[in-house]
């Protein structure tokens, strides 16, 4: 461990502003908190809001598991499971089920969180209204009148064009029935992981200066329409290495004559039930 | 006839520094009635128009419009909120450039829809259903519903912008120079379309224009407007048939001669 | 045979060691020294300086030699080392019209109090490539010594314009300035916090902006009414002492900008304001800032602001070049699962086309 720095990198005054901001954000589920983002060592773009996030929730006793596309040997992932344990010391880990903080980026993990686990995403552009709306002046006018009706807009033009609803993620949801929330770029397939989950899941975007959150048990709806219920990816095959058939697949190109193979996204979920099989 | 106006008007008056933008303007709007504002470029017809629909707000004076549940209200007196729900159900604002009502972007269904889906519509079927409704209504093919309003010639954008108002049911719409920018004949078209519309639906409406002939056509009664402030106001065939103000008099007459 | 992307420890030390390697160049020929490259490259300093937000020339220099010479790294590594650093307390501010002169010039007056101080400029070279300089060791040619020294009373051009009231005041800087390292940016931001992101901006974004100002996107018909480059004190009120001490000397570039302005009927017609500043000496960067923070004013002069200059939200939030280029290299990180996802759905909606062709 590191001793040049204070524990998890941050001063504690800045972690005490970051844990007011989460406050905030757990008490209005799903409402962008803007807080004083400090620059850190690792370029924007690349985590800094979840790692703030992190560092302001982490203690001694935790255990944290750090994955990038579901995967916990992704280089990200590497890379800032690396800074924590070199700034804190705490234990780290692979297996969801040990974790007591799961920093992701765009995954959600296949093993349901439970109790006291704490999720957090990082989150590249938190202002779900953006595409839409450019002026950050607007969007949170647009979101203290609940003026969310442009946002259908969108999804009926992917229906009126497709036939479906083409996002396929950072699919928009409405949080305990009042904040529209960009869940981050995980793939809708996740989206109903949020819902109710027991976890606390907490939101940074770092660049864009934003803290949000959903906690325990707390609506997380995804927005569709009546009669185009909001529905999630399926696949034909199976995982090539653990046969599951329940789990969010990555698609491996073997060759060039059009081979390919589909493994979990989920390398701890698709490791534990190898090892199942072996046994 | 209603015992209440819909929107009462009074000394209403924007200053730009001090500059005049409308000064002292006081009327009353009943229900089903068209009033046309005209004069020229510069007299203030826009600035009242904004202030009028809580696009601007007025410097004194006072805009009182009857809600569905409290009656009369000064609208300036409403909260965000409650202005943004009244704009988007009871009122409609059709402008002088279809672009600035529109959104370009999108399908002309979702211009029409999406209206539906601010005040909470939710099925996709429905909401469909209505915009093909109210584009036939509109004389635009149905068929065309997938279609970008750039892909529109200008009247058809201009009646596209008028669905897209009136899919909500407002009471009350304001225009701004609704035929600006138009062709003769294409002019001809959507005012008669436009006649037929308040006539069938009932509404009342506030125009705006600085054309004698589409004041004829639309409005029950004119308000003349000069350097700010109404210097006549009549019944529409009065004023212009056996105008009083010498400034009317000059409008009626250059229009007649030109 | 599947072989998933492991190894990302091990890849990631070795491209550490690859890098370093790149650094050090040829083992043959001598290693850079920090006074070296803060003595000879003073200008790349200077600039990773302003843009860093820390006046440190060793830091400056070792980010510099850290980042291979690459300025926005080197800011980036600048500005992660400044997070960390407790805050002992801020300085007063800095009294430029008591600057140590050692450029001054005004383009809207030929002379003026103090006269004109043309200083270390390259803006009268012939932009030849000195093949002199290619050989080491070359003899320079000696500066001239000044034939009489820079006058101590050096006003600034917008104080001479102040006493006649041909120019706006400067607004009253009584409140503690806004710092948005620590505070989120909210908007409309005020001018404290508009100039802290101005003076950290990147240097090339802020010139293409105030280019573009020039170029009849929101013209603010400016004049260079000064130009001033020079030493100034620092000085620190400790809690303790409850007076002012001087604490160092920096190096301060500092530009104002006369613009025109029509007056309103409240406000006669009178001048008006930009400012720039940096530290060392940065002076394209400084005109730069004043041209652009004159044109985020609009809306509080009451202009139509109708071009990307004067709009608030666009400049302050893309001007700063660690963020910029954090979130643009990013896409350079896996998408696998996003990329996945949008995979699948356009194989079903190609499927379901071919099904409907049928």
């Amino acid at each position: 461990m590191n001793t040049g720095y204070n524990f998890a990198y941050l001063d504690e005054q800045t972690k005490r502003m970051l844990r007011r901001a989460i406050l905030k954000a757990v008490a209005i589920p799903g409402y962008q908190v803007p807080f004083g983002s400090r620059e850190m060592p690792l370029p924007y773009g690349w985590g800094t809001g979840g790692i703030q996030v992190t560092a302001a929730v982490i203690g001694a006793d935790d255990t944290l598991k750090v994955i990038d596309q579901g995967a916990d040997d992704t280089t990200n992932a590497v890379s800032i499971r690396r800074f924590f344990a070199r700034t804190t010391g705490v234990a780290t880990t692979e297996k969801t089920v040990e974790a007591t903080v799961i920093q992701t980026r765009h995954r959600i993990p296949e093993t349901p969180l439970s109790d006291g686990q704490i999720m957090v995403y990082q989150v590249p552009i938190p202002e779900p209204l953006r595409w839409l709306e450019p002026r950050e002046t607007e969007t949170r006018k647009m979101h203290a009148l609940a003026d969310y009706g442009a946002m259908h807009v969108k999804l009926y033009e992917d229906i009126a064009r497709y036939g479906h609803i083409a996002t396929t993620y950072d699919y928009p949801v409405l949080v305990n029935g009042r904040y529209l929330m960009r869940p981050s770029p995980i793939p809708k397939f996740d989206n109903p992981k949020m819902d109710h989950s027991p976890a606390l899941q907490l939101f940074g975007a770092g660049r864009e200066k934003r803290i949000y959150a959903v906690p325990p048990y707390t609506s997380v709806k995804s927005l569709d329409f009546e009669d185009h219920p909001f529905e999630v990816q399926r696949w034909d095959q199976a995982c090539a290495l653990c046969g599951s058939t329940e789990s969010f697949l990555d698609e491996v190109v073997t060759d060039d004559k059009g081979g390919r193979m589909y493994v979990c996204s989920d390398s701890d979920y698709c490791g534990e039930r190898q090892k199942d099989q072996m046994q | 006839m209603s015992s209440q106006p819909l929107l009462r008007v009074t000394n209403l008056t924007h200053m730009y520094g001090n500059r005049v933008g409308c000064r002292d303007v006081s009327f009353e709007l009943w229900p089903g009635e068209v009033i046309g504002i005209v004069g020229e470029s510069g007299s203030g017809k826009s600035t009242l128009l904004s202030c009028l629909s809580t696009r601007q707000q007025p410097t004194s004076g006072l805009v009182e419009y009857d809600t569905k549940d409290q009656g009369l209200v000064d609208v300036y007196s409403l909260s965000e909120p409650r202005r943004r729900m009244l704009m988007r159900t009871d009122w409609g604002i059709v402008h002088q450039n279809p672009r600035d009502g529109l959104r370009m972007g999108v399908s002309a269904g979702a211009n029409v829809g999406e209206p539906l889906m601010a005040v909470g519509a939710r099925h996709y079927g429905d909401i469909r259903q209505q915009a093909a409704t109210w584009l036939d209504k509109v004389e635009i093919d149905p068929e065309r519903m997938d279609d970008q309003p750039k892909t529109f010639s200008g009247g058809m954008q201009q009646r596209l912008q008028i669905a897209r108002n009136l899919v909500t049911h407002p009471r009350l719409v304001f225009m701004d120079e609704p035929t600006g920018g138009l062709d003769v004949s294409v002019q001809a078209r959507l005012l008669d379309l436009l006649r037929r519309l308040v006539t069938d639906l009932g509404l009342s409406a506030i125009v705006v224009t600085h054309d004698l002939a589409v004041a004829r056509l639309l409005a029950h009664r004119l308000m003349v407007m000069r350097q700010g402030q109404v210097v006549e106001h009549g019944l529409t065939d009065q004023v212009l048939d056996d105008p009083h103000h010498p400034y009317t008099q000059l409008l009626v007459s250059s229009v007649l001669q030109p | 045979m599947y072989v998933a992307v492991k190894g990302g420890e091990k890849a990631i030390d070795n491209a550490h060691a690859l890098m370093a390697q790149g650094r050090r160049g040829a083992e043959s020929v001598p290693e850079l020294s920090l006074e070296q490259i803060s003595g000879q490259l003073s200008l790349a300093v200077e600039r990773v300086m302003t843009e860093g937000s820390v006046y440190d020339r060793d830091l400056a220099a070792l980010a510099l030699k850290q980042a291979q010479g690459d300025a926005v790294e080197a800011i980036f590594l600048l500005r992660a080392y400044r997070t960390t650093l407790p805050r002992f307390g801020s300085s007063q501010p800095v009294e430029t019209g008591s600057m140590a002169i050692r450029r001054r010039i005004s383009a809207a007056f030929k002379d003026l109090p103090g006269g004109q101080v043309l200083g270390p400029t390259y803006d009268y070279t012939h932009r030849l490539l000195d093949f002199a300089l290619a050989a080491e060791g070359g003899a320079r040619a000696p500066v001239a010594e000044n034939p009489e020294p820079v006058e101590a009373a050096m006003p600034r051009v917008t104080d001479v314009l102040g006493h006649q009231g041909l120019i706006e005041p400067s607004g009253e800087g009584a409140e503690v300035p806004g710092d948005l390292t620590r505070q989120p940016l909210n908007f409309p931001a005020g001018r404290d916090l508009r100039l802290q992101n101005l003076a950290r901006a990147d240097e090339g974004f802020v010139l293409a902006l105030a280019y573009s100002s020039q170029r009849g996107y929101g013209n603010t018909h400016p004049f260079a009414g000064e130009i001033r480059m020079g030493e100034v004190a620092v000085e620190l009120v400790p809690e303790e002492l409850g007076f002012a001490i001087e604490i160092g000397e920096i190096t301060l570039t500092e530009c104002q900008m006369v613009n025109q302005f029509k007056g309103s009927k409240t406000v006669p017609p009178q001048f008006t304001r930009g400012y720039g500043l940096s530290f060392g000496h940065c002076e394209r960067k400084a005109m730069a800032m004043a041209l652009v923070d004159r044109s985020l004013r609009a809306e509080d002069l009451g202009e139509l602001v109708s071009n990307p200059a004067q709009d608030q939200e666009f400049v302050l939030y893309h001007s700063d070049n660690v963020e910029a280029s954090g979130f643009v290299q990013h896409l350079k990180l896996p998408h696998y699962v996003d990329f996945q996802s949008e995979l699948e759905m356009i194989r079903r909606l190609r499927r379901e086309n071919a099904e409907a062709a049928q």
